[in-house]
C-alpha cells in the first residue's frame, strides 16, 4: 500500500491504479446488466430485511491504516467503504447487491437530473430535514464548502476542475481560499443547488457519486483535517480514528432513512476497523470468529489461500470479478517498442496463463488481451494475440508468430528493461515477462522499485529512457469506457515531466483519439451508439499494442461465520453495514 | 614449570654434538597454525565452512548438469517428474473454490526439484546453492573490504595521532552513532531503489550488482574494526623498536607498513571470520527486506523472503536457506574463536584466569 505522503504528491489519477486503492463511481449505463457480481450476492435491500437483526459490533482487520481521514483527500477503498456508511452526496449508486448496484439514484438530492444548457448545468432539489451527526441542519450551501474544500485541501484528483471558477482556485491549497460561488450556486431558501461547468462533461454526474463529493458542514476547516473526519449525514458517525490502532464508527443519532436505495439504515451498532496485524493473522482471527472481515483479501498468502479451500470455509469466502486490468505498459517512444510489430510480438509471446497463476490461479484472475474489462460499457470480447483461431478468448501464446514479428521488426537481440515492484507479485510478474521476452530473442533484465515510488517513476517522462516495459494496474473509478481508454491511452493523458501522467506508454494515435472524442460526445445522447464506438476504439488500441494486458483480477472477501446478508455491489464492493451479526 | 626446570637443568655440553638437532625458530604463524590444528572443534568448523563454500561454488554444476533448471527464470507453467509421472510445478487449490496455486514440495530426488519449487516455479535447491554464492561473496567480500579499509585508516590515525587521529576517529564515531541496521537500510533504500545504481566519477555500479550490498555492508561496519585496531596501533607505536626506527630516520610509510602493520595484522585476522559471520547475517537481513541482493539474483535472505508466504505448505523454501545461514555463521564463530586462541593464547589465559 502506498503511504499518504506519496498520494498527496501525486495529483491527478496517480493513485487509482494501486490495487484496492480505488473504487467506484458512477454511471447509469444499465447496459451493464451482466456486471460482474457474485452468484452468492442476490439483489436485495435492507428495506426487506427484519429490523431484529440490528446490533453487535462488526470488526474489520486491516494490515495498514488508510492514511489521512479527510474525505477531500483520501482516495482509498479502505476509507471509502466506511465513508459510504457515514456520509452522503447528491447522488449514490443503489446500495444493493448484483447488477442493480450500477444504477445511480438520488441521495441528498431528490432526483438525478439530466444536464441542461448544452450539458453544462446541473440543477438539484435538495432534501430538507436532514442533519449532520453533530446536529447541524444540512443546507444546500454546505455543498459549496464541500466543493471549495476540493481545492483548498490538496487532493489527488482533478475530477471537479470543470466547475466554473475552479481554475481560479489553482493555488488554493496555499491560500486556503477558493470561491466557487459562481460555479456552485446554493439557494438555502428554496433548497436548490445549481452546478455550472465550463464545458460539457458526460461523466460529471458519475463523479458526484464519489466520496470526494460527500457533503460536509459549512464551517468545516478549509485545511486538511488529518485524522479527524468532518461530520456526515449517514447512519453512522466517526467516533474515533487512530491510524496506529483502529477506527470506530457508531450510530448517528440524527439519522433517518430518506431513500433506502441510496442510504438505508445499517445493522451493526458499531463498525470497528483494526490496524496492524499481518494478513495471515487476519485470516486466523476471522477463521476463529475473533473478527468479522479480512480487509486485505487480495494479499492473502498462498498457503493461507489454500487453507480457505476447505469445505468449512466455503460459505464464508466470496469471490467477485473486478472491473480492473493488470497490465504491462510498453514504452512506445523508445526502441525496440516504438515499432508496432515488436509490441505485437511480445503480446503474442506473453504467457498469460503464467500471469494468472502468479495472481492466484483461474479462481482469482482471468486472462485478457484487450483494454476494457468484461462487463464494462463498450466491452466486446477480443483477443488477437492468441494461438488458435478463436480471437475472442486467449488460449495460449503463439511463440512462432512472435518470433516472426521480431524478425520483421529488426529488433532481435535488443536489450529490454522490465520495470516492476519489489513485492512478491511484482517480482514474479517481472521474472515471467523477462522469460517471455528472452524466448523471442530479446535480452531482457529487470529493475525492481519499491511500490511507493514505482508508479510515479514510470509515469514521469524524464525516466522513460530507463525502462521499456513496466507493470501497472488500473481499477475503474466509474463504469465508463473513457476511464480506461481515454484516461490511460489518450493523447491528453500524457503530461511530460510529471509524476502524474497516466498514459505511461505515451501512446498517442490521432485517428483513435478523434474516435474517442467522438464517442464521449455521443455518450451524452446515445449510449448504445457510444458504446459501440468505444468497442471499436478498444479493438483498434489493442491492435496497436501499447500494453500487454495480463488479466482481470477478482476480489476475495473472507468473513466470520456470524456474518449474514453478504452483498456485493459492483460499484461500492462489500456493503458492510447491510450485513448483520448472529 | 617443573619441566622447564628439568630441561634447563640439563647442561648442553652433555648432549653429543653429532646427535644435537639443529635448533630452528618457529615463526609466530607456524606456532599459530600448530595451535589451531590442535583445536579439533575449530578445525571441524573450518572444514564445514570450506565444504559449504565448495558446494555453493558447484551451483552451476548442479543446475546445468544434474537438475537441468534455470534457477533465475520464472517457470510457473513448467512440469517435473515425481514418482515417474510428469506433474505441473504449480498445483491449483482444491475444494469448491480452487483458490491459489501451490508449488510442489521436496521430491528428494536430485534431478527433479530436490527441495521443491518456489512461488515462481524455480528449483529451490538450485537457488539455495546460487544464493549461497551470493551470500558468501558479499559476506566475505564486505568483511575483507571492511577490514582492509579500517586497518589502513586505523594505522594512519594511530601512527600520526593528533589532528589526523581526531578527525578520522570522529568520522568513525559518526558512523558508529547510527544503529547498524538503520544505517544499512537507509543507504540501501537510497542506492538500491535508484535504478541508476551508484555513480562515483567513472565508477558506475548498477543497482542489481552484488557490489552495492558489499560496499554498503563494509561501510557500516568500519568503526567496529577500526576501533580495536587503532588501539593496538597506538600501543605498538609506543614500542622501543618503533622509536628506534624513528631515530634511524625511517620514513612514515616504512614504519607504518613494515613495522607496525605486521604487529597488528594478527588482530585483523582474529576479527576476520567473526566479521564474515556478521556480514553474512547482515546481508541476509537486508536481502530479506528486499534491499540487499536484487532479483533475479538470489541470496539466502531473498529465498527466506520468498518462502515466508509458503511457511505453512512449503516450509522448506524458507528452512533450507535458514539452515545454511545457521551452519555458516556457527562455523565461522567457532573458527573465529579458534583463530583468536591460536594467534593470541594470552587472551585465552586471561579469560580462563
Amino acid at each position: 500500500m502506498i503511504s499518504i505522503p506519496a498520494i498527496s504528491e501525486m495529483p491527478g489519477f496517480s493513485s487509482r491504479r494501486v490495487r484496492r486503492r480505488v473504487v467506484a463511481a458512477a454511471l447509469t449505463a444499465l447496459a451493464l446488466a451482466a456486471a460482474g457480481c457474485s452468484s452468492k450476492s442476490a439483489p436485495s435491500t435492507s428495506a426487506s430485511s427484519p429490523a431484529g437483526h440490528r446490533g453487535g459490533v462488526y470488526t474489520i482487520l486491516a494490515f495498514s491504516n488508510f492514511g489521512t481521514a479527510d474525505p477531500a483527500q483520501n482516495y482509498t477503498l479502505e476509507e471509502w467503504q466506511l465513508l459510504y456508511d457515514t456520509h452522503d452526496g447528491l447522488v449514490q449508486f443503489q446500495r444493493v447487491g448484483g447488477a442493480a448496484g450500477n444504477k445511480l439514484v438520488p441521495d441528498l438530492a431528490t432526483a438525478v437530473p439530466a444536464p441542461t444548457n448544452g450539458g453544462k448545468t446541473y440543477f438539484f432539489h435538495i432534501r430538507r430535514g436532514i442533519k449532520f451527526s453533530n446536529g447541524q441542519v444540512m443546507k444546500p450551501s454546505d455543498f459549496v464548502t464541500t466543493f471549495e474544500r476540493q481545492f483548498t485541501v490538496p487532493g489527488p484528483t482533478t475530477f471537479y476542475n470543470g466547475i466554473v471558477g475552479a481554475s481560479a482556485c489553482a493555488n488554493s491549497s496555499k491560500t486556503l481560499k477558493c470561491d466557487l460561488s459562481t460555479g456552485v450556486v446554493a439557494d438555502n431558501k428554496n433548497y436548490t443547488l445549481t452546478i455550472h461547468l465550463t464545458a460539457p462533461d458526460p461523466e460529471f454526474i458519475d463523479k458526484l457519486a464519489l466520496p470526494f463529493a460527500d457533503v460536509v458542514p459549512s464551517g468545516t476547516t478549509m485545511k486538511l483535517t488529518g485524522n479527524s473526519v468532518p461530520p456526515g449525514t449517514g447512519p453512522y458517525m466517526w467516533k474515533s480514528y487512530n491510524p496506529n490502532t483502529e477506527a470506530v464508527l457508531v450510530r448517528n443519532p440524527y439519522f433517518h432513512v430518506w431513500n433506502p436505495l441510496a442510504q438505508p439504515a445499517g445493522y451493526p451498532n458499531e463498525i470497528i476497523e483494526k490496524y496492524g496485524q499481518t494478513v495471515s493473522d487476519e485470516v486466523t482471527a476471522v477463521e476463529n470468529n475473533q473478527a468479522d472481515e479480512v480487509y486485505d483479501g487480495d494479499t492473502i498468502p498462498p498457503d493461507r489461500l489454500n487453507e480457505l479451500n476447505s469445505a468449512k470455509y466455503a460459505s464464508r469466502v466470496h469471490i467477485n470479478p473486478l472491473t480492473a486490468d493488470w497490465y504491462w505498459a510498453i514504452n512506445t517512444v523508445k526502441p525496440p517498442f516504438n515499432n508496432v510489430m515488436a509490441r505485437q510480438a511480445i503480446n503474442f509471446a506473453a504467457n498469460r496463463a503464467a500471469y494468472v497463476t502468479i495472481a492466484g490461479g483461474p479462481s482469482l484472475a482471468a486472462p485478457t488481451c484487450q483494454i476494457l474489462p468484461p462487463n464494462f460499457p463498450g466491452y466486446k470480447p477480443f483477443c488477437p494475440y492468441t494461438s488458435g483461431t478463436n480471437f475472442t478468448k486467449w488460449s495460449g501464446p503463439d511463440i512462432a508468430k512472435a518470433k516472426q514479428l521480431v524478425a520483421q521488426s529488426g529488433t532481435k537481440g535488443m536489450k529490454v528493461v522490465v520495470n516492476s515492484t519489489t513485492d512478491s507479485t511484482g517480482k514474479a510478474l517481472a521474472a515471467q515477462m523477462v522469460s517471455d521476452l528472452n524466448k523471442i530473442g530479446y535480452k531482457a533484465s529487470s529493475v525492481l522499485l519499491n511500490g511507493g515510488i514505482q508508479y510515479p517513476f514510470v509515469q514521469n517522462s524524464n525516466n522513460n529512457s530507463k525502462w521499456n516495459i513496466t507493470y501497472s494496474a488500473w481499477y475503474q473509478d466509474y463504469p465508463a469506457a473513457s476511464d480506461f481508454l481515454n484516461v490511460l491511452l489518450g493523447c491528453g493523458s500524457i503530461h511530460p515531466h510529471s509524476n502524474a501522467s497516466p498514459n505511461i506508454a505515451e501512446f498517442c494515435n490521432k485517428s483513435i483519439q478523434a474516435q474517442m472524442s467522438k464517442a464521449e460526445v455521443l455518450g451524452e445522447t446515445n449510449t448504445t451508439a457510444a458504446n459501440d464506438l468505444w468497442a471499436k476504439v478498444d479493438q483498434e488500441v489493442t491492435n496497436q499494442a501499447p500494453w500487454v494486458d495480463m488479466y482481470n483480477p477478482k476480489q476475495i472477501d473472507f468473513l466470520s461465520s456470524r456474518v449474514h446478508g453478504y452483498m456485493w455491489n459492483p460499484q461500492l464492493y462489500i456493503l458492510i453495514d447491510q450485513q448483520w451479526l448472529s | 614449570m617443573a619441566i622447564a626446570l628439568t630441561e634447563s637443568a640439563e647442561p648442553p655440553a652433555q648432549v653429543p654434538e653429532l646427535l644435537a638437532p639443529e635448533i630452528s625458530g618457529r615463526s609466530p604463524w607456524a606456532l599459530a597454525w600448530r595451535r589451531l590444528s590442535r583445536n579439533r572443534i575449530a578445525l571441524a568448523s573450518l572444514v564445514l565452512f570450506l565444504l559449504i563454500v565448495a558446494v555453493c561454488l558447484a551451483a552451476p554444476l548442479y543446475a546445468n548438469d544434474i537438475a537441468h533448471v534455470n534457477p533465475f527464470a520464472s517457470n510457473v507453467t513448467g512440469t517435473t517428474i515425481v514418482n515417474g509421472h510428469r506433474v505441473p510445478l504449480m498445483r491449483q487449490g482444491g475444494g469448491v473454490l480452487k483458490l491459489g496455486e501451490t508449488p510442489i514440495g521436496p521430491t528428494w530426488h536430485f534431478s527433479h526439484y530436490f527441495l521443491g519449487a518456489d512461488q515462481e516455479g524455480r528449483d529451490v535447491m538450485a537457488r539455495v546453492l546460487y544464493g549461497g554464492r551470493s551470500s558468501l561473496e558479499i559476506g566475505i567480500g564486505s568483511a575483507v573490504l571492511c577490514c582492509l579499509i579500517a586497518t589502513v585508516v586505523a594505522l594512519i590515525a594511530g601512527y600520526f595521532r593528533g589532528l589526523t587521529d581526531a578527525v578520522l576517529s570522529r568520522l568513525m564515531d559518526v558512523i558508529w552513532a547510527f544503529p547498524v541496521y538503520l544505517l544499512a537500510i537507509s543507504i540501501s533504500t537510497v542506492l538500491l531503489t535508484n535504478s541508476a545504481g551508484l555513480k562515483i566519477g567513472p565508477v558506475h555500479i548498477v543497482a542489481s550488482s552484488l557490489w552495492l550490498p558489499t560496499i554498503i555492508i563494509a561501510f557500516i561496519y568500519l568503526p567496529y574494526v577500526y576501533r580495536p585496531i587503532r588501539g593496538h596501533v597506538l600501543s605498538v607505536s609506543e614500542k622501543e623498536f618503533i622509536q628506534a626506527g624513528i631515530a634511524q630516520g625511517a620514513s612514515d610509510l616504512r614504519l607504518i607498513f613494515s613495522d607496525i602493520l605486521p604487529n597488528v595484522v594478527s588482530q585483523v585476522i582474529v576479527l576476520l571470520p567473526l566479521m564474515i559471520a556478521t556480514t553474512i547475517l547482515t546481508e541476509s537481513a537486508l536481502s530479506f527486506l528486499s534491499i540487499g541482493v536484487q532479483a533475479p539474483n538470489a541470496s539466502w535472505g531473498t529465498i527466506i523472503n520468498d518462502g515466508q508466504d509458503l511457511l505453512y505448505t512449503r516450509p522448506w523454501v524458507a528452512i533450507a536457506p535458514g539452515i545454511m545461514i545457521v551452519l555458516v555463521v556457527l562455523a565461522l564463530n567457532v573458527l573465529g574463536d579458534g583463530v583468536r586462541d591460536a594467534l593470541d593464547p594470552r587472551a585465552k589465559l586471561r579469560v580462563e584466569a
